[in-house]
């Protein structure tokens, strides 16, 4: 059960057609294979409402307006639960904009509209009542650029959440929480010895994982990546998939990236978005990434991932 | 084979490693000197400034009907300007000039602030020193002090008591009222946002006689409340809030959004983003804004004018009875026609530049720090906790590696 690609009964109208589990023979690169069984989430001992500590994400004819402009056109797209989908396309095709809908940060933008429904564990985020502070919780974000909190210490951004959740734990509770948070974003090793300074004092990439490491903070059960090595050199680029490919079958994580090679490496599943200039953003093609990569069936995304445009 | 007229070095030392082909010494450096200024440029200003100096005494001593030493000095600016144009032509291009030219008058402009600033402080420090010296300026009231008594005897204690006492009471009462405002216009916005910013924005032009006027209307007259410390602190307070909305506004402003994106996206709430990252961001710059309130606040003079009363006497309570502040003080004893009493005044108001500076020094060491930078207290908090686990790791009892008892959802 925990290693179901789709949390609750796969739509029939998906485009994920056939989801086919990531086969980790087929991998490009050799990562741990998916849900290591042990990794049982003690944070949630009465479940989820889907049943496994995995939780997989599902969107279902979603479309979203800036004001009048329409940018996102009937997007329907399963992630698989444990596993690592990577959202493509050129730039202004909405995998941005659609990464901010699956957490319920599109809204905060003036203007901004949408219609669809983002199924967590089979229930809509956006069901009325709900609140969006919930929602954000239990699914995380990275953004582009690390955005450390200045005025904290390292160990003080890597518990904020807590404090923003307003989630009370015992000092040593909260030191167990910060270690094990930065030993999972791959940071422990670098930083341990100098917890107390401020955050900002990184470099780039140790402060996206630090970023990633606070996400991961108060244990969400997705966690979204939009563009998280854009701003980083190759080699803090090469730590940040790293930790990805670590973090793989522990939660659901949702990459945007420009970047072919890393959706490659670091993907089992990929969405390609394309928009053209009159069009909304759509998805092309979904699929196990070999696929969508080795042989894809659209000739736009053959284009598209060869390099011949975008 | 070497060049260099430096000592030469024994290329091959009996002791130590062999040096590696490295017998030629480097050359020494040498650092390159960039901009600077030459003599030439100095003989410049100099020139120009003794000439046209010599040129306005002409002008002004002997053909023009003017006289008076601030006109003197007016046509010796101008006169050095144009002087120092011609001078400039001879050596440079018209280009740079020009640019000289203006950085002159840059130069100028800024010595001028800062004479000028030098003259007001020297003033009053000179005027007020003949009193101030005198320690019992600081311990003393005016109770038992006649207009004719030596500056051996009465002093300042109650204004500056009640200065203190009225100012701290105020932005007691301005700082949350003003960063609440900061917080409703940049953070929850809405409809009523833009009307409470002009509000705010007409507010800090107010005229502060019309804050007085506005606690004695309503607190004293109406209410029926007695002249009183607390009365004037309120009409401190009108003063006061607006700038401390407006200042606090424009830092919260300047709080990054992707820090409050990351808040959010981490399942803090509106309030708790703000209590937790937008303000701890925005603390030196919410600093700045309280103590550019407090330098407004402390000077006033109309709204304790009508709203406190004025008394010679002691008065350590606020809230009973009429109490002095400084600016009151100064107002009502440089008018008087006795030597003593205008040296006392001048003293005041010297004291009354020291709280300000005090202030604003405090303000620095406050809000200072860049975001992040953590206090003493904590910075040795934190190597506490680090030494102590240091020492724990090293006694073998490292804990194990575990996650965390989860109690917290």
């Amino acid at each position: 059960m925990t290693d179901a690609p789709l949390s609750s009964a796969p739509p029939a109208d998906a485009p994920l057609a056939g989801p086919s589990p990531a086969d980790p023979v087929a991998d490009t690169i050799t990562l741990p294979p998916v849900a290591p069984a042990p990794y049982a989430d003690p944070r949630h001992p009465q479940g989820h409402p889907g049943g496994g500590s995995l939780a997989g994400l599902e969107t279902r004819d979603v479309s979203a307006w800036f004001g009048t402009r329409k940018v996102l056109e009937r997007v329907s797209l399963a992630m698989p639960a444990g596993g690592v989908t990577a959202l493509i396309g050129p730039s202004g095709c909405g995998k941005s904009t659609y990464l901010r809908i699956l957490n319920r940060m599109h809204e905060m933008v003036r203007g901004a509209a949408l219609a669809g429904e983002v199924l967590l564990d089979g229930d809509d985020v956006y069901r009325p009542g709900r609140r969006p502070a919930e929602v954000r919780r239990r699914i995380g974000m990275v953004f582009q650029r690390p955005n450390p909190f200045p005025a904290m210490s390292i160990q003080d951004n890597v518990a904020s959440g807590l404090k923003l959740a307003g989630i009370k734990v015992s000092k040593e509770e909260r030191r167990d929480l910060v270690e094990t948070s930065l030993r999972r974003a791959g940071l422990w090793d670098e930083v341990s010895t100098r917890l107390h300074t401020p955050g900002g004092a990184l470099s780039g990439g140790q402060q996206q994982r630090l970023c990633i490491a606070r996400s991961l903070a108060v244990s969400p059960d997705i966690l979204l990546m939009d563009e998280p090595c854009s701003a980083l050199d190759p080699t803090s680029t090469r730590r940040v998939e790293e930790t990805i490919a670590e973090l793989r079958g522990r939660l659901t994580i949702v990459i945007v990236t420009h970047n072919m090679q890393q959706a490659q490496r670091v993907s089992q599943s990929c969405a390609f978005f394309l928009a053209t200039h009159d069009t909304p953003g759509r998805i092309v093609e979904a699929g196990p990434t070999e696929q969508i990569f080795g042989s894809p069936r659209d000739q736009r995304t053959s284009d598209y991932v060869n390099g011949r445009f975008g | 084979m070497t060049t260099l007229d430096l000592p030469p070095v024994a290329a091959s030392g009996p002791a130590g490693a062999p040096a590696p082909a490295a017998v030629d010494p480097p050359r020494p450096e040498k650092r390159i000197r960039i901009g600077g200024v030459t003599r030439d440029d100095v003989l410049t200003v100099a020139g120009a400034a003794t000439g046209s100096l010599a040129l306005d005494w002409v002008l002004y001593e002997r053909v023009l009907p003017f006289s008076g030493a601030f006109g003197f000095l007016i046509c010796w600016y101008l006169l050095f300007l144009a002087g120092y144009y011609l001078l400039g032509r001879l050596q440079w291009n018209p280009m740079m000039v020009r640019d000289r030219l203006i950085a002159v008058v840059a130069w100028s402009s800024g010595l001028l602030v800062v004479g000028l600033i030098a003259d007001q402080i020297g003033y009053v420090g000179s005027r007020g020193w003949e009193a101030a010296q005198h320690l019992n300026f600081f311990t003393e009231s005016m109770e038992h002090t006649g207009p004719l008594d030596p500056l051996t005897s009465g002093g300042a204690l109650n204004a500056i008591v009640g200065s203190l006492e009225q100012l701290g009471l105020a932005t007691l009462f301005a700082v949350p009222l003003g960063i609440a405002a900061a917080v409703f216009m940049s953070e929850v916005g809405g409809r009523l946002a833009r009307p409470v910013r002009t509000l705010v924005e007409a507010m800090t032009a107010l005229p502060s006689i019309v804050a007085g006027l506005f606690i004695l209307g309503v607190v004293i007259i109406t209410f029926g409340f007695e002249k009183s410390g607390l009365a004037a602190s309120l009409a401190l307070t009108v003063m006061m809030m607006p700038i401390v909305t407006r200042a606090a506004e424009v830092v919260i402003r300047l709080v990054p959004g992707t820090l409050r994106e990351a808040s959010y996206a981490l399942g803090g709430s509106q309030w708790r983003t703000v209590w937790n990252v937008v303000l701890p961001t925005a603390r030196p710059g919410l600093v700045t804004a309280v103590v550019l309130g407090m330098a407004r606040g402390v000077g006033e003079t109309s709204p304790v004018l009508l709203t406190s009363g004025f008394t010679s006497q002691f008065n350590g309570s606020p809230v009973d009875g009429h109490q002095v502040s400084l600016p009151l003080y100064i107002w009502n004893y440089v008018k008087q026609p006795y030597d003593g009493m205008i040296a006392r005044g001048f003293a005041a108001g010297l004291t009354l530049m020291g709280v300000v500076l005090i202030l604003f020094v405090t303000a620095r060491v406050l809000g200072g720090r860049r975001p992040g930078q953590l206090t003493r207290a904590q910075r040795r908090r934190f190597d506490r906790e680090a030494r102590r686990q240091r020492a724990a790791a090293a006694g073998g009892v490292a804990r194990p590696y575990a996650l965390p008892p989860r109690a917290e959802r």
